[in-house]
């Protein structure tokens, strides 16, 4: 039983930090109903930031805050030159216009700043804390928990700057109709200038994290295909949803692992394992045939 | 006038396009299908950079091989197989009538080739990955699976492990963590053997791809506390690893991986998460090898190095391209040796080539590649040609062999590879030469 709690708790903190990476495709759909396909990419620049002015020279308080400039400066661009030309065109559209971005910054980020994989130290360490250890005989991460509590900060903020501030309201008025929201005066470069602003400091933080983590390299850009289910269990529209999402994907997707393996090598023979990498999709897939607008999502109800 | 002129100027043209191509006639062309960018382009960056310097050190030390110049055209695969196919359609017109060996560093790009450069006539190399039962050259005369294999590695791993823990394996516990791919899965078949013939418990773990993933797995790997972890990572994997094992305190020292977990690449972004950590290699980091050093002093000095970040010299994995090269370069050697002096060498003749390499010691020795990479002698049915690893340790700042060179069980594994190629040749239709008409 002990074990169990182990792998329950360890995967509840993986799904922090999916959740993290969630939060960035939230926020671009609630402002465009876009699914932002570059978000990978962008945490892979944000990270990829940080180490690469770090390594020109600059301490991590001013990488960091630079990186943060770069992301902005990315929204900004962003806005201006690709979604400007794109307003009120189907949701199609902006759809490939961000697979186009996301070569674009796979292509340019190692080419600022070079593709080799590098560390990236924010000064916690990944190791177990010894008072849980040594009481409980478990291993529970201080990275995993600060990586709790910096989404956990994340969420409530994000919540409440969309429920609560002008912008917020702005933000979803646009998300459901372009030309009806610049009709009664919302301005809609600026809200996409500001949420693609927003997502990129997702992006920073997230990047930030599994670079910690996992070192700052290409494999930055697969971070979202762990999203993905995320956002369809939590719906592409809720914020809190990214997080509850991410810990019901992180914990059964650990528990899958370690427990339906030796079922399945008692029932058919040979080696099973990995299923990690499939089990949060088909799950994602079975979640769609009975809530297809995810735990949080807004229900769409249309007149015929 | 300007009738005139038109013959004239078209029959200059084609003048010096017969001069040009007498030109590259008398070179030795290398088709290089190789990936700089992309999720692995820092790896291929490195290979790449060390494999085209040899070639240039050759042209500039040399003159080349009897006077013959190494030329090489690289195309961009991304390390994607549907590019890397594309790449060896675009380069291989050119590799009509001189052939070097064709390296691509990448096993998914070396199964879409092996059939496709046999009808071709032209050799592909695979040193290090690719299809290890091209070791059976009566079914595979194209393939060439140079210095060793991944079985032959996993073999010697436990060879070591088994020296480690005083001669005796029976009753330990090994735990395989594997990429979960055709990667991974290569070495299970070895380990497997290794078990069964040393009596010791094999636990088999596999991670789904990319691999940054691995709570689970190594939560369960605590559960299990075995005496060592046998690891075959690939990119984000091993950094995620290392890492996982930090977590739950599993030492460093006790983990052994393959020569894909055992380059800068792979430890640096793991931090001190990677001190103590071994992995296998069939070449040695530094510039401490004379020819290495030498590179750096001949090529970068007259300023045709490749690579744009200097201080790749001497890592893993710029030795290692540093070691394809002087393979292919001797494979070179050896063929003019038959075919002529002084003349390139097309696919077959350079296929008779790696075929027939005896590359001592003392050869090494004399390019100045000591302890660079192990000895080797090809032959038909043997187109791996060494078999041998050395096992080197991360210290937090560079990598430190910690073993000599290392043969894995060749009695073990060879028959396996054997039996997996005549099952090839039954399923394609091939009939096996008689390697002992071969010479």
């Amino acid at each position: 039983m002990e074990f169990f709690f182990e792998v329950l708790i360890g995967g509840l903190l993986s799904g922090v930090m999916y959740a993290l990476v969630a939060l960035g495709f939230v926020l671009i759909y609630k402002a465009s109903g876009v699914f932002n396909f570059a978000q990978g990419a962008m945490v892979y620049l944000a990270a990829l930031s940080v180490v690469g002015i770090m390594e020109w020279g600059a301490p991590l308080w001013l990488a960091v805050i630079l990186a943060f400039a770069v992301m902005t400066a990315f929204g900004i661009g962003t806005e201006k030159f690709v979604l400007r030309k794109l307003v009120n065109q189907p949701p199609i559209a902006l759809f490939m216009a961000t697979i186009g971005l996301t070569f674009f910054i796979e292509g340019l980020a190692p080419m600022i700043f070079g593709s080799d994989p590098r560390a990236l130290d924010i000064g916690i360490v990944d190791e177990p804390i010894p008072y849980i250890l040594e009481n409980w005989n478990m291993v529970i991460s201080k990275f995993d928990l600060v990586a709790a509590g910096v989404a956990s900060v994340l969420v409530a903020t994000l919540a409440l700057f969309f429920q609560y501030t002008r912008i917020g309201r702005a933000l979803r008025a646009v998300a459901d109709d372009h030309q009806a929201a610049l009709s009664i005066g919302i301005p809609l470069q600026h809200i996409w200038a500001i949420v693609w602003g927003v997502a990129g400091f997702v992006a920073l933080v997230a990047g930030m994290m599994w670079g910690a983590r996992n070192g700052v390299q290409f494999a930055l850009t697969f971070t979202a295909l762990k999203a993905l289910p995320v956002l369809i269990l939590g719906g592409f529209t809720s914020v809190p949803g990214a997080i509850v999402g991410g810990l019901i994907i992180g914990a059964s997707e650990k528990l899958a692992e370690i427990y339906i393996p030796p079922v399945m090598q008692d029932l058919f023979g040979g080696n099973f394992g990995g299923i990690e990498g499939w089990f949060p999709y088909v799950l994602a897939l079975l979640f769609l045939l009975v809530r297809p607008e995810g735990l949080f999502g807004e229900k769409h109800i249309d007149r015929v | 006038m300007i009738k005139n002129f038109k013959p004239a100027v078209a029959a200059a043209a084609v003048s010096l396009a017969m001069l040009s191509q007498t030109a590259a006639a008398a070179d030795q062309y290398f088709p290089i299908p190789s990936y700089r960018v992309g999720a692995y382009g820092a790896n291929g960056q490195a290979f790449y950079g060390g494999f085209i310097d040899y070639l240039n050190y050759v042209n500039l030390k040399e003159k080349g091989v009897n006077g013959v110049q190494m030329t090489w055209e690289e195309c961009e695969t991304e390390y994607n197989n549907a590019k890397g196919i594309e790449c060896y359609e675009r380069l291989k017109g050119k590799a009509k009538d001189s052939a070097g060996p064709i390296h691509t560093m990448s096993t998914g790009i070396s199964y879409a080739l092996i059939d496709k450069s046999a009808q071709d006539k032209l050799p592909l190399a695979m040193m290090g990955y690719g299809r290890t039962d091209a070791v059976d050259g009566s079914v595979f005369p194209y393939a060439f699976p140079l210095v060793t294999t991944y079985q032959m590695q996993a073999s010697a791993i436990v060879k070591f492990i088994k020296e480690k823990v005083g001669g005796n394996l029976a009753g330990k516990k090994i735990v395989y963590l594997y990429h979960d791919s055709a990667y991974g899965k290569e070495a299970i078949i070895a380990m497997e053997a290794e078990a069964s013939l040393n009596k010791f418990s094999l636990v088999q773990i596999p991670v789904a791809h990319p691999g940054n993933e691995q709570n689970a797995q190594w939560l369960r790997i605590r559960q299990e506390k075995p005496d060592y972890v046998v690891f075959w990572g690939w990119g984000v994997m091993n950094q995620t690893a290392l890492k996982s094992a930090q977590k739950v305190g599993f030492p460093r020292e006790k983990m052994i991986g393959s020569w894909w977990t055992g380059s800068e690449e792979d430890v640096i972004p793991a931090g001190d998460a990677a001190k103590g950590f071994m992995a296998a290699t069939w070449n040695v980091a530094g510039k401490q090898v004379p020819v290495i050093a030498d590179i750096e002093k001949v090529v970068y000095g007259a300023n045709k190095g490749n690579l744009q970040d200097k201080a790749k010299i001497g890592t893993v994995l710029y030795n290692r391209g540093v070691s394809a090269a002087v393979l292919s370069v001797e494979a070179i050697r050896k063929g003019q040796e038959k075919y002529g002096k002084g003349k390139a060498l097309n696919g077959e003749q350079m296929r008779w080539a790696l075929e027939n390499l005896n590359i001592t010691d003392a050869r090494l020795k004399q390019i100045g590649a000591t302890d660079l990479l192990p000895e080797i002698k090809t032959s038909c049915d043997n187109h791996e040609g060494s078999g041998k690893v050395k096992i080197q340790q991360w210290d937090g700042a560079k990598w430190v062999p910690v073993s000599g060179w290392i043969e894995g069980n060749k009695g073990l594994i060879h028959p396996l590879f054997q039996a997996s190629a005549k099952q090839y040749a039954k399923e394609k239709g091939i009939t096996p030469r008689d390697c002992s008409k071969e010479k």
